[in-house]
């Protein structure tokens, strides 16, 4: 958890902040206890959700609910692992369209990044701003054009087509990034390469992309996050049983067989749902964070 | 000729990004604004009818329900969402231990997908398994589990308090990176000048990080016009219709009713709505040299 803190933070500039929070003792114990609440409430709905998934369906679906487990079980992850067509297809449409997501980003917004951020050219920036369109156009308005073309090239109901739209998702940040990559790089080092006669793809491949490396792997990330978690065109586009994402799986569990709902196995699916992103952000924060702060808001 | 090669080259960089936005953004769009003056179905038609699907639009009072419903959400979450994170933002700015653990915690739920946030939030709320209700009813708020899905303020009121648990974080982060970024030697100026905490928060912090402040409230505000699957998976529309947002109106209409030409206009008002938004947060985001 600490490196969300040292990847946004000069020390020094935050030091008057704390000061400025009134470091008396009373007051420090007060503010320490404020932090405690809000991290038990903002932690409350994973844990009981988690301690819910490993209840016995009976429990699970008990009245009134009990908070702690009585009885331990594995039957609700035992269950959405057999739901249907087997969690393992879910997941594996889910990670097929992520890992199609991440390629098509970075074949993308790398060279664009680069050639934005390294080359004079005309009209940049309005190529920037065009490049810029997606944060302009919802997706949402986007899809039934999209859909009908798809249909018509055979991508709808296919893992190409839907990481196509995670893709448009994606993309402005993505270029945004690799732009402030690329320029973060000293020019001496560009300069040295010319000198030694390579051409600028040369240079790209082995100067620029192994300095760029952290500026890739975040877009990287977040492609997977965003395709992950997409809910409405995965709904929309991947219309077949056999081609649901995890959420739209989810989604239908929870709709059950007979109308009831399977709480126990509902909370088990939720739970595997949020586990790759959780893991993610515990792991790779300091990528996760700097991103987040560089391609959000500037 | 070399020369003009020399020119193209980083041209040539970004050309298939721009040609990826051309072919699946720009044409949609321009696609989009046809269907939206066809009578186009998925089973069929496809007349060209001028403006009429617009002239419905603005006939149709459930079309106009449902932005009413988008637009009463925004106001209510926006505020909770900006002052909420502002105070967490204020509370863990400083950089120590327990304060650094709780920001990481409080941004956890942004990184989750908002379908899992929904579900698991929809059995919380639920008036029998519920756990939420429970713990009103165990810290005395609540006489009884309420069901919060069959009336619509409180639908409303549900998918707001799940909203802010998933995203709080967000607005959170982005101003403590705002107030980490004020020069140190402004806050220390301010102690010796004398004034309390507040004071300082009022006078140095809040005016230094407005930018910030404004553009988070704007892709706030945006995310919340566009609202869907909180509403999709937690109310379902329901009662009657009366928390149906644009875009599940849009939906509906395109994707259940298969009435695609009207859909198409719809979507149209709702991205010129949003498009406003959209332009101050680009045109805010400009990248100065300051930066």
């Amino acid at each position: 958890m600490t490196a969300l803190a040292e990847a946004s933070v000069r020390p020094a500039a935050a030091e008057h902040v704390s000061r400025a929070a009134g470091e008396s003792r009373p007051l420090g114990y007060l503010v320490g206890a404020v932090c405690i609440a809000v991290s038990t409430i903002m932690l409350a709905p994973l844990v009981l959700s988690f301690l819910a998934s490993i209840k016995s369906p009976d429990e699970a679906r008990a009245v009134p609910p009990t908070y702690i487990p009585q009885s331990f079980s594995l039957e609700s992850y035992a269950k959405v692992f057999e739901y249907q067509a087997g969690l393992g297809t879910y997941v594996g449409n889910s990670l097929l369209v992520a890992v199609l997501t991440i390629a098509i980003c970075l074949a993308l917004a790398v060279p664009a990044g680069y050639g934005l951020a390294r080359f004079k050219m005309r009209f940049k920036e309005l190529w920037f701003i065009i490049l810029l369109a997606p944060l302009m156009i919802p997706y949402q308005a986007l899809l039934t054009p999209l859909y009908l073309t798809f249909s018509k090239m055979g991508l709808a109901n296919s893992h190409l087509g839907l990481a196509m739209v995670h893709t448009i998702l994606q993309l402005p940040f993505s270029v945004y990034l690799m732009r402030n990559s690329f320029e973060s790089i000293p020019r001496e080092l560009e300069e040295a390469a010319k000198v030694d006669g390579s051409t600028s793809w040369q240079t790209l491949r082995s100067i620029f992309l192994p300095l760029a490396l952290p500026g890739i792997v975040t877009v990287g990330l977040f492609a997977f996050i965003a395709s992950w978690n997409e809910f409405l065109s995965a709904l929309i586009f991947m219309n077949k049983e056999t081609s649901f994402t995890v959420p739209i799986m989810l989604v239908s569990v929870r709709t059950g067989r007979l109308g009831s709902v399977d709480w126990g196995a509902l909370q088990a699916g939720v739970i595997l749902s949020i586990l790759p992103c959780v893991l993610i952000y515990l792991l790779l924060q300091r990528y996760y964070v700097a991103g987040f702060l560089n391609g959000a808001v500037k | 000729m070399i020369r003009a090669l020399r020119k193209s080259e980083g041209f040539l960089y970004v050309l298939p990004a721009l040609v990826f936005v051309a072919a699946f953004v720009l044409y949609p769009f321009g696609q989009l604004f046809y269907l939206s003056l066809t009578d186009t179905s998925l089973l069929g038609g496809g007349e060209f009818v001028g403006f009429e699907n617009y002239i419905k639009a603005f006939e149709d009072r459930s079309f106009w329900r449902a932005l009413e419903f988008t637009v009463r959400y925004t106001i209510f979450i926006t505020p909770v969402l900006m002052g909420g994170g502002y105070a967490l933002a204020l509370l863990t700015a400083p950089n120590r231990p327990l304060r650094q653990i709780t920001r990481g915690i409080i941004f956890l739920p942004v990184v989750i997908g908002i379908g899992s946030s929904s579900l698991l939030w929809f059995w919380l709320f639920d008036q029998q398994v519920g756990l939420f209700n429970r713990i009103l009813v165990d810290i005395g708020i609540l006489q009884q589990p309420a069901v919060w899905f069959t009336k619509a303020d409180m639908g409303l009121l549900a998918v707001i308090i799940s909203i802010t648990w998933k995203v709080i974080g967000f607005g959170m982060l982005l101003f403590v990176a705002g107030i980490q970024s004020i020069n140190g030697e402004i806050g220390e100026a301010a102690l010796i000048d004398g004034g309390n905490y507040w004071q300082r928060v009022w006078y140095i912090l809040l005016p230094l990080s407005l930018r910030v402040i404004l553009l988070t409230t704007l892709i706030s505000v945006i995310g919340s016009m566009l609202a869907f699957e909180q509403f999709y998976i937690m109310t379902g529309g329901n009662p009657r219709g009366q928390t149906f947002t644009s875009v599940y109106w849009i939906y509906q209409n395109s994707f259940i009713s298969f009435k695609l030409g009207y859909g198409a206009a719809l979507s149209i008002i709702l991205t010129a709505i949003v498009l406003v938004f959209s332009t101050l947060q680009v045109l805010l985001s400009n990248r100065s040299p300051s930066q």
